[in-house]
C-alpha cells in the first residue's frame, strides 16, 4: 500500500537531514503507531504519505514515495486526496465549511462526485462515526472530541485507502480520546483502512496497533510489532516500564496481559505530604457566561507544599475556576482570599505576585524577538532584581539560548519560558492550565521535575490536565470537577484508584494504592 | 402540493431578486406612503420567513441605518440651505463661507424634499437588508456559477476568520492581564498584536495545508493558452458592461455605446463563465434548487418592480415640492407594492434551526 524508498528529508536552511535512508513499507489494513520525541521527525514522516512534504513545506526530499503505486513526488498533494486523508492535531484549524454535513461532503465535492453517491456517503458516515445527531450543528459549538470525529468523518467520505492522523487525541480529555481511537479500530476492523498514526500518549493505541515505528531523532526509524520496538526506547509507556523493570519477557503490551502476571509485592509506599500552611481558601466561587453556569458554587483551598491536579472532561469548569482564582477572570459570586486579599480587587500587577497562571495556550502570554528580551521585560514588570527571571529559567530549564526566538523554542521549552517570566514576580501561588499539551515523555519529565522542586519550596501548585499518568507522578491531591461543581477531592492514589476513566495504567494492572512505575521501583528495592 | 410547504431554506438567489424588485420599485418614486408601504412588506416577509441565525438578526441593524439615513438628509437641509420655495419655517443666522452658505432661512419645502429623498434611500437600503437576513450569505455564495467558485471559497474562509481573530485577540488580551498588563499603549498594542498575528498566520496554513491535502483546487490541467483566452474574455465582457450601462443611465453618450456594447458585453462575459465553468470538475452537496416556491418569490419582487415603473411611467409619483399639500395615493401602485407581501404566504417555512446543546 505504502512504499517508502530510501527517504531523506532535509528542511532549506538546515544542515543535518531530518529523516536518512528510510525504508518502509506498509501492508493494506494495518494499523501503524508512529512514536518517537517531538521534534524527532514523526510529522515529517507522516507528511511525506500525501506529499504534503515536501510540496507544502519545501526542503528537499530524496528517496521515492508511493501510494498504491502512485509516487507523491509526481503529483500535489491535491491529487492523493482520493487515497490519503489526512487528520491533524488541532480539528478547529482545518475545517473549511461551518456545518457538519457541509465539512462531510467538502472532500466529496472536490472529487466532483455525483450528488446521489454525496448524500449516500454523508448519511454513512454519520452513522459509522455516531455523528448523526450533530449534522446541522456549527462545527464551532461542537466539543473537542466531536470535532475530531468530525474530522476523521470529512476525510473518511472520500472513501481513502489510507488515514494518516498527527496526534489525533492531543487535545482531548481520556474519554473522549478513547472515542476516537475505538472509531479508528473500527474502521481499520470493518473498513480495512490503512491507519498512520503518531500519538505522544502511546499506552491508548498499542493494544489497537498491529505495528510500531519509532523515530529516535537521528534520521533512521524502528520499525517491528510494538513488543519489539518497546524492548529497548527511551520513550515508553508505563506499563513497559513496568515490564522491564520486573524483567518480563514478553513484555506486555496490555493491562490484561500484565495482571495475568502473578505478582506479589511489599506494602505499597506512603506517598507522604508535608501539607504547611493554608494559601488560599476560596469559597462558593461562582462563574457564569450568560445563561451558562461554568462554575456552581465551588469551595476550594490550597496549601503550602501541595501539588493539587484538577481533572474532568472538557468544558467542566476547570480553567474558569483557575482563572477565577488567580484574579483576572470574571467571577460573579463566592470569595477568594489569598492571605487577607482578594486577587480580584487588586491591581494585575499586584494580582500576580499572589496567584501566578500560565494559561492554556502559553505562548499568548509572550511577544518579544528573543528569549533574552522576554527575561528582560518580566523583571521589569515583576519589580525584580535584573536577570533573576534568566536564572529561574536556567533552574528550570537549561540551556536554552538567549538570542533563540521564542516561537523557535520547542513546546516544553516554551512552557519552561513562561513559567520563569510566571515566577519572576515570586508568587507562592502557581496555576497551571493544560501545561502538558502537546509535550513528550521527556518534555513531561522535565516539567513533572520542575513542579516538584516548586513545591518543595513551599509553593502551592494547581496544574489542570486530562493527562492520568502524569497526574500519578505529580500530584498529591486530586480534585475532579464536573458540569461546574466537585464531583471528588481527595488523596491522589484514592481518587485515581477509585475511578476508571482516571487510573493510570500501574493502577489498572496492581490496583489500589499503586500509581506509578517509581511507586513499583521503591518497593521492590525494599 | 404537500411537498409545495415542507419546511426547507429557498434558494437565496430568489429572496436576492425579490428583493432587488422592491429596491428598483423604490428608485421611482418619493411618495411616502408608498415608500412606507414597500418597508412595511418587506419588514412583514422578514418576520415571517427568515431563519434563526446571526445574519438574520441584523434586519434591525439596518432600520436603524434606515432612520439614520433619514435623518441626516434632513439634518444637511438645515446646514446646507434650505431656503428653495415659499414657507420659511425657520430663520437661523447665516454664516457665509467661500462659495457655500452654511444654516440661514429653512423652507418647508426643502425639509419636505429632503424627508422624501432620504425615505426613498432608507426604503432602499432596507429592502438589501431584508435579502440579508432572509438569504443565508454562505449559501449564495455556494450557489455562484462555477467559474467564481474560488472566489466564492476564498470569500468564505475569510468571513471564518473574523470570528477566530476576535476570539484570539479576547484570549491574548486576558493572557496579557496574567504578565501586569501595565505600560504604554503602543506596547500593549504590540503585546496583543504579536500573539493574534502569529496565530492567525499558523491557523491560515493549517487550513491551507488540510484544503490542499483534501483535493482543493484539483481543477486538472488547462492549457495556459485557454486559460488567457477565457480570462480575456470575461474581463472585456465585464468593461463591455460597464461602459453599456453608464451610457444607457447617462442620457448625454451617444447612443450607440449604450444598448449594443451592454448586449454584446453581456454575451462576451457570460460566455467567459461558462467556459470557465466547463473546465471545472466539481460536484455540489445538496445545492439549492429553482422550484416553484422561488418562482413564486422572484416573481412577486419583479411583479412589484414592472407596476411602479409602467404606473409611474402614466403619473409620475413623486409629490408636489412646490404647493405644499397632503401627497396623493393612487391604487395601482399601491396594489403593485402589495404584490411584494405573497413570499409571506405562498412560500415554506425556513427549516428550523439545529438545537445547540453547548
Amino acid at each position: 500500500m505504502i512504499e517508502l524508498n530510501r527517504v531523506g528529508f532535509t528542511y532549506d536552511g538546515q544542515a543535518t537531514p531530518v529523516l536518512s535512508d528510510v525504508s518502509l513499507s506498509v501492508g493494506e489494513g494495518e494499523l501503524v503507531l508512529f512514536a518517537g520525541q517531538t521534534g524527532a521527525g514523526k510529522s515529517t514522516l507522516l507528511g511525506t504519505i500525501n506529499g504534503l512534504v515536501p510540496h507544502f513545506t519545501g526542503g528537499h526530499l530524496s528517496g521515492d514515495v508511493s501510494v498504491s503505486g502512485v509516487s507523491t513526488s509526481s503529483r500535489p498533494p491535491r491529487e492523493f486526496a482520493h487515497l490519503v486523508g489526512v487528520v491533524g492535531q488541532d480539528p478547529l484549524a482545518g475545517f473549511v465549511a461551518d456545518t457538519v454535513e457541509e465539512e462531510l461532503a467538502y472532500g466529496m465535492e472536490q472529487l466532483a462526485l455525483s450528488p446521489q453517491v454525496m448524500r449516500r456517503r454523508v448519511e454513512e458516515t454519520l452513522d459509522l462515526l455516531g455523528i448523526a445527531d450533530l449534522r446541522r450543528r456549527a462545527l464551532r459549538t461542537l466539543s473537542g472530541g466531536q470535532q475530531q470525529r468530525v474530522a476523521i468523518g470529512a476525510v473518511l467520505t472520500t472513501h481513502p485507502r489510507v488515514l494518516v492522523l498527527d496526534e489525533p487525541t492531543s487535545a482531548l480529555d481520556p474519554t473522549a480520546a478513547e472515542d476516537v481511537l475505538a472509531t479508528l479500530a473500527r474502521l481499520v476492523e470493518d473498513l480495512g483502512t490503512t491507519v498512520l498514526m503518531a500519538e505522544h500518549r502511546m499506552e491508548r493505541v498499542i493494544p489497537f496497533a498491529d505495528r510500531m515505528v519509532y523515530v529516535p531523532g537521528t534520521g533512521g526509524i524502528v520499525d517491528g510489532t510494538p513488543a519489539e520496538v518497546l524492548l529497548d526506547t527511551p520513550i515508553a509507556p508505563p506499563i513497559v516500564h513496568l515490564g522491564r523493570l520486573l524483567g518480563w519477557d514478553p513484555l506486555p503490551m496490555t493491562v490484561r496481559e500484565a495482571r495475568r502476571k502473578k505478582l506479589t509485592l511489599g506494602p505499597p509506599p506512603v506517598r507522604s505530604v508535608t501539607v504547611g500552611e493554608r494559601l488560599l481558601t476560596a469559597s462558593g466561587v461562582v462563574v457564569r457566561y450568560g445563561p451558562k453556569v461554568a462554575v456552581r458554587g465551588v469551595d476550594l483551598d490550597l496549601h503550602e507544599g501541595e501539588v493539587l491536579a484538577m481533572m474532568g472532561r472538557n468544558g467542566s469548569g476547570k480553567s474558569s475556576l483557575l482563572w477565577a482564582v488567580q484574579g483576572s477572570g470574571p467571577r460573579q459570586g463566592g470569595s477568594v482570599r489569598v492571605g487577607s486579599a482578594d486577587p480580584q480587587s487588586l491591581s494585575s500587577a499586584e494580582a500576580r505576585r499572589l496567584v501566578g497562571m500560565v494559561p492554556q495556550t502559553a505562548s499568548d502570554l509572550l511577544y518579544l524577538q528573543t528569549v533574552e528580551a522576554e527575561c528582560a521585560a518580566a523583571d521589569a514588570e515583576s519589580g525584580a532584581a535584573q536577570g533573576s527571571c534568566c536564572a529561574l529559567l536556567d533552574r528550570l530549564a537549561p540551556g536554552i539560548s538567549r538570542s533563540a526566538h521564542p516561537r523557535d523554542l520547542s513546546e516544553g521549552q516554551r512552557l519552561a519560558l513562561v513559567l520563569a517570566v510566571q515566577l519572576s514576580a515570586a508568587p507562592r501561588i502557581m496555576l497551571l492550565d493544560e501545561p502538558t499539551r502537546g509535550l513528550d515523555y521527556a518534555a513531561k519529565a522535565a516539567l513533572a521535575s520542575m513542579i516538584a522542586a516548586l513545591a518543595a519550596e513551599g509553593r502551592a501548585i494547581v496544574v489542570a490536565t486530562h493527562d492520568v499518568e502524569f497526574v500519578a507522578t505529580i500530584a498529591h491531591r486530586v480534585v475532579v470537577m464536573a458540569e461546574g461543581e466537585i464531583v471528588s477531592d481527595g488523596p491522589a492514589a484514592e481518587v485515581l484508584g477509585g475511578s476508571p476513566a482516571f487510573a493510570p495504567q500501574i493502577t489498572k494492572i496492581l490496583g489500589g494504592p499503586w500509581l506509578t512505575v517509581d511507586d513499583v521501583r521503591a518497593a521492590v528495592a525494599r | 402540493m404537500a411537498g409545495y410547504f415542507l419546511p426547507r431554506d429557498l434558494h437565496p438567489g430568489a429572496w436576492w431578486v425579490w428583493a432587488l424588485g422592491l429596491a428598483v420599485a423604490a428608485t421611482r418614486t418619493t411618495n411616502p406612503w408608498l415608500l412606507l408601504t414597500i418597508v412595511a412588506v418587506a419588514g412583514f416577509v422578514v418576520v415571517a420567513r427568515r431563519a434563526e441565525a446571526p445574519w438574520a438578526l441584523a434586519f434591525r441593524l439596518y432600520l436603524y441605518l434606515g432612520v439614520m439615513i433619514i435623518a441626516v438628509r434632513v439634518f444637511f437641509r438645515f446646514v446646507f440651505g434650505g431656503a428653495e420655495g415659499s414657507t420659511i419655517i425657520l430663520r437661523l443666522p447665516e454664516i457665509p463661507l467661500a462659495g457655500i452658505r452654511l444654516f440661514g432661512d429653512v423652507s418647508a419645502e426643502s425639509l419636505l424634499g429632503g424627508l422624501y429623498d432620504g425615505l426613498r434611500l432608507a426604503a432602499m437600503v432596507i429592502c438589501l437588508g431584508a435579502a440579508n437576513a432572509l438569504a443565508n450569505p454562505k449559501r449564495l455564495l455556494k450557489a455562484m456559477p462555477p467559474a467564481l467558485y474560488e472566489v466564492g471559497t476564498a470569500v468564505i474562509v475569510a468571513l471564518s476568520v473574523f470570528p477566530q481573530l476576535a476570539e484570539s485577540a479576547v484570549r491574548v488580551r486576558r493572557a496579557r492581564r496574567l504578565r501586569g498588563g501595565s505600560g504604554r499603549r503602543m506596547r500593549v498594542l504590540q503585546t496583543i498584536m504579536i500573539p493574534v498575528l502569529e496565530d492567525a498566520l499558523s491557523r491560515s496554513l493549517q487550513l491551507a495545508a488540510s484544503m490542499d491535502s483534501r483535493g482543493y483546487g484539483r481543477a486538472g490541467l488547462v492549457e495556459a493558452r485557454a486559460r488567457m483566452w477565457t480570462g480575456l474574455m470575461m474581463i472585456a465582457g465585464l468593461l463591455g458592461v460597464c461602459v453599456g450601462v453608464y451610457s444607457t443611465l447617462d442620457g448625454s453618450t451617444p447612443r450607440y455605446l449604450a444598448t449594443p456594447v451592454l448586449i454584446g458585453g453581456t454575451i462576451l462575459a457570460l460566455a467567459g463563465f461558462w467556459l470557465a465553468g466547463k473546465r471545472v470538475r466539481r460536484s455540489r452537496y445538496r445545492p439549492d434548487r429553482w422550484r416553484l416556491p422561488e418562482l413564486v418569490v422572484a416573481a412577486s419582487g419583479l411583479g412589484v418592480a414592472v407596476v411602479l415603473f409602467v404606473s409611474s411611467s402614466f403619473n409620475p409619483m413623486n409629490p408636489s415640492l412646490i404647493d405644499l399639500s397632503w401627497p396623493a395615493l393612487s391604487w395601482e401602485p399601491l396594489a403593485g407594492v402589495l404584490i411584494g407581501v405573497l413570499p409571506a404566504f405562498l412560500t415554506p417555512v425556513p427549516e428550523p434551526a439545529a438545537l445547540e446543546v453547548a
